[in-house]
């Protein structure tokens, strides 16, 4: 087990350096950092003593150590559009968006694990082919399509719900919340569900899929024939089977709203990170580029790790080691 | 008095392309305490009518016909709720395969207890009592430590011993038991045979044995019924079955039962089935292609030599050499073949014999040691180096239902071995060798266009044999190529390769864990247990006289089923 760890947090440290690479080669290689920095009226050896100031000239593992280091350090330069650090920048949006991701990942839980038991139980009842039907428009229209039709009906056409922004929002130290005021709940509604829509037809489809294969094992068969109820043989025998593959999807389906918030964000001009970066991409930001790849790639490779460990958790034959075993 | 009475039951499955009787006619009754085997061949509808008992028949399957009755109750006419209170509490059921029959996330206790509390409505600790005697009862050692573990922790045996114990747990006053010792090996099979007449004895529980193996009923059953084609043939006690059979189908179904006791020329077939079918004659083999360019240069009498042959399998990997597990499957083995002999390998699952065959055929790399082939080092060798040799040994696989690319028509399935070695000099030359190895096998050049899931299992093992020699080898490794098979098949399968080792001079490996296929078989058998070769001996010296106190064990193991055919050569 412990063995296991240290491999796959060695394997994390090389992804985070690969996309370290990828990341500074962006912000090092991608037009002329210091063409950015300054105005058009900077003199040559301005521009020369700039450069040398800020190391520019430094061989290229010179300046990746440097940049790793910042970055270990949470650092990740200046802003070039907003004059600011671009940790602070970051430290600001991320509570939206992170406000935004676990809504929506509930949602997708709460709602797409059940509808997919359910319709794996009662395979041909209507209401199943319902869902299964409803499933097929969540997978199929993209995200923003969602989330525009959503704005017309209930922000134009009903006025129920804004149709941008965060509401007010309550600051708790250096976090802010919407959660706790009645118009940050109202603002969250909508993206929330649209962000939410594809992963709980994908967590629907999915969970579906896999009981389906669980209720055709022989040992669910053999629940049934020792005269255990069906209540038994769906919740504690299939359930907990079906979910050893679904973790890992879901796990990655996490990382996903999160990356990919940005559709959403933009639809629905929410003041997040994947805003900040639309944004940072139209002004050629690239420390906020930069910074974002490395922290979604992070975030991505933390969601991985938690998601190895609940294997243990779940699945007792990955716990025990096989040399301890009665053969 | 009987305990179940099953009185003209019918199983229909509907489809699209009308109904599909499994079952018909069946009237069956068993007494407390007796166990009635039903026997009969793949296909015959035995599984069926557990399902049928149980209430548990597989969508869109419904019984149309007849009744069941337990102790006087009619079963088949309840609801879904009532139904579920006869399940485990009066019926118990076990089933074939105990490693996938437990549910592999909860602790054997967990399901114990569980299942005790939903059938008798005790209390959390009276069940906790229950499942450690039962363990007990089913002899697993250590049951209040062993209680705590997983089913993954359990070998083969000890699992189904799990299983037996799970059945119980509602005190059923009948058990089904379909092909319970099916997937195990024959000495875990004899105790697990013997638990189960021990439990039904000393609990008085009926039992229906649903199984193809006639030794099993031979050991087992009071009673058998006969079943062919979803009907019943023939119902008697078992002695009078086994020695007496009146039907047809019956003596030929047992005269096809390979005796342990002597070796015979030929299998008796099932003529019984409709489409039993050797081989048609008409081809030469010697002057065709297949016998052409077989001279390999001076036949050395030895074609393959195995030295010191070791293979370890990392079981648990860590950067710590200390804390690696290894698994030695094959512990310096050492043998030879000579040219034209069918050399067995004999022993229990995980006695290493599949790994040599894998080492032999190149799919494992061993350890250490050496593999020589006609005088040849083959271990070492490189891909390419290695083609022309590889293409002289060929390997027909146990399960035909894996080994065949399900995609691929039956034709470039036996095709690809051609091309890839470059064989044939045009695509209409491969086509032709095709079609004729197609007849060598008995299937006929129209199975060509077919796709494998067109047919039944021993066709796609002739198929499998086809594909072998299409390379025209001179070394065939058989592993286990009857064990999926019914014995019908099994007697058809089995003369087809003798027929072929023979007119071709092939050499072959046979590879088996099963006693009375191997004597028919094999010049020269080898016993292996936990990767070490115990003994070589010719067949016949090691079946009258054992050398080995392994191999002892084994041949008295072996189902003391003498059979019909022995009977009627007395």
């Amino acid at each position: 087990m412990i063995s296991f760890l240290i491999k796959r947090l060695l394997q994390s440290i090389l992804v985070m350096l690969t996309v370290a690479i990828i990341a500074f080669a962006l912000f090092r290689y991608v037009g002329d950092p210091i063409n950015n920095m300054v105005g058009q009226d900077t003199t040559l050896e301005e521009r020369a003593e700039l450069r040398e100031r800020l190391g520019l000239d430094d061989p290229f593992f010179v300046q990746f150590g440097r940049f790793v280091t910042n970055a270990v350090q949470g650092e990740f330069g200046i802003s070039y559009q907003h004059r600011r650090p671009v940790s602070e920048l970051i430290a600001e949006r991320a509570p939206a968006t992170l406000e935004l991701s676990l809504l929506s990942a509930i949602l997708a839980i709460a709602i797409g694990i059940p509808m997919g038991v359910y319709t794996a139980i009662h395979r041909d009842g209507w209401l199943s082919r319902a869902f299964m039907s409803l499933s097929l428009i969540g997978i199929s229209l993209p995200t923003f399509l969602i989330g525009i039709l959503l704005i017309l009906l209930f922000g134009v056409i009903l006025r129920w719900l804004p149709t941008f922004g965060r509401g007010e929002v309550v600051q708790l130290g250096w976090w802010s919340t919407g959660f706790l005021t009645w118009s940050g709940i109202k603002a969250l509604i909508m993206p929330a569900i649209t962000l939410a829509l594809f992963q709980m037809t994908l967590i629907m489809r999915l969970v579906r899929a896999e009981m389906l294969e669980v209720l055709r094992t022989d040992f669910v068969k053999f629940g049934r024939a020792r005269g255990l109820p069906d209540r038994y043989v769906h919740f504690k025998t299939a359930l907990k089977n079906t979910m050893v593959p679904v973790i890992t999807i879901i796990g990655l389906q996490l990382g996903a709203i999160i990356a990919f918030a940005i559709i959403t964000e933009t639809v629905f001009q929410w003041p997040g990170m994947g805003l900040m970066f639309i944004q940072a991409v139209r002004e050629v930001d690239i420390p906020i580029m930069a910074a974002y790849l490395v922290m979604i790639a992070l975030i991505f490779v933390i969601i991985n790790l938690i998601v190895d460990m609940l294997y243990y958790v779940v699945d007792p034959r990955l716990r025990v080691d096989r040399a301890a075993t009665g053969h | 008095m009987t305990l179940l009475t099953i009185k003209g039951m019918r199983v229909e499955f509907p489809s699209r392309r009308g109904h599909v009787t499994a079952v018909q006619d069946l009237t069956l009754d068993v007494a407390p305490g007796e166990i009635l085997g039903v026997v009969g061949e793949s296909g015959a509808g035995k599984s069926t009518i557990g399902n049928a008992i149980i209430g548990l028949l597989e969508p869109p399957g419904e019984m149309t016909a007849g009744e069941i009755t337990l102790q006087g109750d009619r079963i088949d006419t309840l609801d879904e709720v009532k139904m579920r209170a006869v399940r485990g509490a009066r019926i118990g059921m076990i089933f074939q395969d105990p490693l996938t029959s437990l549910d592999p996330l909860q602790t054997v206790e967990t399901q114990l207890i569980d299942t005790i509390r939903e059938n008798l409505g005790v209390s959390e600790r009276e069940g906790s009592e229950r499942a450690v005697a039962l363990l007990d009862a089913v002899g697993i050692p250590d049951p209040a430590i062993r209680i705590k573990q997983y089913p993954h922790q359990f070998s083969g045996g000890m699992r189904q011993r799990v299983v037996i114990a799970l059945a119980l747990c509602g005190e059923p006053e009948l058990i089904i038991a379909d092909e319970p010792t099916t997937a195990l090996d024959v000495s875990v099979q004899a105790q697990i045979l013997d638990l189960m007449k021990g439990l039904c004895r000393d609990r008085n529980v009926g039992m229906i044995l649903i199984t193809h193996d006639m030794g099993v009923i031979a050991e087992t059953a009071d009673r058998v019924a006969v079943m062919y084609r979803g009907r019943v043939v023939e119902t008697g006690t078992t002695e009078q079955i086994i020695n007496h059979p009146t039907h047809e189908y019956t003596q030929s179904l047992i005269s096809a039962v390979p005796p342990p006791g002597r070796r015979l020329a030929r299998f008796p077939l099932v003529t019984y089935i409709e489409d039993a079918q050797e081989r048609p004659e008409g081809l030469n083999l010697a002057t065709h292609w297949l016998g052409q360019s077989r001279d390999y240069g001076a036949a050395s009498d030895t074609l393959l030599e195995i030295e010191k042959l070791h293979m370890r399998f990392v079981t648990r990997g860590s950067i710590f050499p200390s804390k690696r597990l290894f698994l030695d499957a094959v512990k310096d083995v050492s043998l030879s073949i000579k040219s034209g002999e069918v050399f067995g390998l004999v022993g229990e699952s995980g006695s290493g014999k599949s790994t040599i065959a894998r080492m032999i055929t190149g799919i494992y790399k061993p350890t250490s040691g050496s593999i020589r082939f006609a005088g040849q080092e083959i271990t070492g060798l490189s891909r390419k180096d290695a083609a022309p040799l590889r293409r002289q040994m060929q390997m027909i696989f146990q399960d035909p239902f894996s080994s065949l690319n399900s995609r691929m028509r039956v034709k470039d399935i036996i095709a690809e071995p051609i091309h890839f070695h470059g064989l044939a000099s045009s695509n209409a030359e491969a086509q032709k060798i095709v079609n004729d190895l197609l007849d060598v096998v008995g299937l006929g050049a129209q199975a060509a266009v077919k796709f494998p899931h067109e047919f039944s299992g021993g066709q796609r093992q002739r198929i499998s044999i086809a594909r072998a020699l299409a390379t025209r080898p001179r070394f065939l490794v058989c592993d286990e190529p009857t064990s999926a098979l019914d014995v019908s098949i099994q007697a058809q399968v089995l003369n087809l390769l003798k027929d072929l080792q023979s007119e071709l001079d092939l050499t072959m490996m046979f590879i088996s864990h099963d006693l009375p296929v191997i004597r028919q078989m094999c010049d020269r058998v080898g016993v292996m247990r936990h990767g070490q070769l115990l003994e070589v001996s010719e067949t016949e010296s090691l079946f009258t006289n054992p050398q080995h106190e392994y191999t002892r064990h084994l041949l008295d193991l072996m189902p003391k089923f003498s059979g019909f055919g022995a009977q009627a050569a007395e």
